[in-house]
């Protein structure tokens, strides 16, 4: 049981501990205000975080942290953000990727932390293309990544205006949209923009030992600026008077009060909390997509087997169908993502001990929440070998006689449900609601929005929302 | 304390929150921002610092006074000697 809290007044009460919470925490701690944040769950790191089973420890959300800069890059995402935090560029150990690809059933496109491959790729395979591709990137590149625009435009409309072929126009969404769209079909192209950038223009790359690299930074960089954390201890209610967040009912009882909050829960989420609304307030803005995850340990290195790409974004439809999963269907495996986390540049004295295979598919949250607990278990079992037969089909054909099953030392699975379990999200949207709140402002004057909801995506994007909330309202 | 002195303390600020920028030889009459890639979120900092470090109060409206390191100077010196 976590101590009792010292106080029962402070000048922001932060809900969530996640990249957001804990980045919004840092800076108030360092602008000197007295700052608690709230956490549900008994680990940090909300849709980022990590576990072990049997003494192995596996990441959740991370497959890669996008908007990688090599040391000393200046004016981008990353570079501002450390600067903000003030954790040094090393202190992340960020490892960059060997190298990534978009396979589509005719065609593939490599992509690397270096953008001219990519666009050699699409001069390459799309040669009557490569002058609107080109067109294309000169406007995102024109495009402030750091304004918080309000408004939406059509992504698909946008690139349609440079890109004649559907093709190509399905590949490049298919990858920003798996790593952040939480809309279905299309996206904001102001979105779109920030996610184009934080994949192409920038890259992939990976601390060596994951995503708790990150989540032990943030908590050790708050905790020293004396900032103060409540874990296993939920929000139950927000009270207001005349348009103001007053106090918070906590899952244990107690009562607190605050000058403001902010609350990383989501959109939806945060409005049910308040006593001024009801419970069902918000429907329509309740995110559709979930999704599901393997993720195989094996003892092998992938580069063993001739595996030797990162990241693989791979569709077998005809069109690129990126929506909610119809109910009945539990899992559509036409689409998605397959990691390799062995597949960084560690450096030649240091890899996983182990290799790691992680397979995620769009996933129905209500079909995965009615199953009862053994038919869970066994849609679970169904689903893990359908997706690593899918895994298998986009991976190079393995050496002759190697069966990789033989090589499995574990496995585990999570789904819709887990999602919803441990960050509280409806529907188990990961990337939450589809309409996002881009001034962070809600119908209560001193309760502000940050993280998935706020609209910046990606870990990346979930401390700059943190970040950018706590300074236009709070320092 | 002297505009000199000043100056140095903004240097220091500006040494503890972008440790990767180079403040030697800055130039007193030119914008810090075209010397080096400091932003809004930045000079957001260097208020910050202000207020923590000298319990000097930076109005968000006179910003623009912290322009360069020579009205930096100016701005902040009768602050600091009215302390």
């Amino acid at each position: 049981m976590a101590a009792p809290l010292q106080q029962s007044h402070h000048e922001t009460v932060i809900i969530g501990a996640g990249m957001a919470g804990m980045a919004a925490g840092i800076r108030l701690a360092l602008a000197g205000r007295d700052v608690l944040i709230l956490e549900r769950h008994n680990a940090s790191g909300g849709l980022n975080s990590f576990y072990s089973i049997a003494g192995r420890k596996y990441d959740v959300g991370l497959h890669a942290m996008t908007n990688y800069v090599p040391k000393g890059t200046k004016g981008t995402p990353l570079t501002k953000l450390l600067r903000q935090l003030r954790i040094p560029y090393d202190a992340l150990d960020l490892c960059p990727q060997l190298g990534s690809r978009i396979a589509f059933n005719d065609c593939n496109l490599k992509f690397s932390n270096d953008f001219a491959l990519l666009e050699s790729e699409v001069a390459a395979n799309f040669p009557k293309q490569i002058d609107g591709f080109r067109s294309l990137t000169e406007e995102i590149r024109e495009m402030n990544p750091f304004q918080l625009k309000s408004g939406h435009s059509s992504a698909r409309g946008a690139v349609q205006r440079h890109i004649k072929d559907s093709l190509l126009e399905d590949m490049l969404f298919c990858p920003v949209m798996y790593y952040g769209s939480a809309e279905e079909h299309d996206m904001d192209f102001g979105q779109f923009a920030i996610m184009f950038r934080s994949l192409f223009f920038e890259g992939f790359a990976r601390p060596f030992d994951g995503v708790r690299v990150i989540i032990r930074l943030l908590q050790d960089q708050y905790r020293s600026l004396g900032g103060q954390r409540k874990m296993k201890c939920g929000v139950q209610s927000i009270h207001s008077e005349k348009g103001r967040a007053t106090s918070l009912t906590l899952d244990d009882g107690t009562t607190l009060t605050a000058d403001s909050i902010i609350s990383t829960a989501g959109s939806v989420e945060t409005a049910r909390l308040c006593n001024d609304q009801t419970k069902d307030v918000q429907a329509e803005n309740i995110g559709q997509l979930s999704f599901t995850e393997t993720i195989t340990a094996f003892e092998k290195q992938p580069q063993e087997l001739g595996w030797e790409d990162t990241i693989i974004f791979f569709n077998t439809r005809k069109r690129f169908h990126y929506a909610r999963v119809p109910s009945g269907v539990e899992v559509d495996p036409t689409s998605g993502v397959i990691c390799l986390p062995n597949n960084y540049h560690y450096g030649t004295d240091r890899q996983l001990n182990e290799g790691l295979l992680r397979v995620t598919a769009l996933a129905n949250y209500e079909d995965w929440c009615a199953l009862d607990e053994n038919d869970y278990r066994s849609q679970k079992e169904h689903w893990y070998a359908s997706l690593m037969d899918v895994a298998l089909a986009q991976l190079p054909s393995l050496p002759k006689g190697e069966q990789f099953h033989e090589h499995i030392v574990a496995k585990d699975m999570f789904t819709p449900r887990t999602v919803h379990k441990f960050t509280g999200h409806l529907n188990g949207a990961i990337y939450g609601a589809s309409q996002k709140q881009k001034d962070g402002r809600t119908h209560l004057e001193n309760l502000f929005l940050a993280g998935t909801d706020q609209g910046f995506l990606g870990i990346t994007g979930a401390m700059l929302s943190g970040i950018s909330i706590a300074n236009r309202y709070l320092i | 304390m002297t505009e000199d002195q000043v100056k140095q303390i903004v240097i220091e600020i500006i040494n503890e929150i972008a440790p990767d920028e180079d403040t030697k030889g800055l130039k007193d009459e030119l914008a810090l921002r075209e010397q080096m890639d400091l932003d809004s979120m930045d000079f957001l900092d260097i208020v910050m610092e202000l207020r923590k470090q000298h319990g000097i109060e930076v109005p968000e409206a006179d910003y623009p006074e912290l322009a360069s390191l020579k009205s930096c100077a100016d701005y902040l010196t009768p602050k600091f000697n009215a302390k």
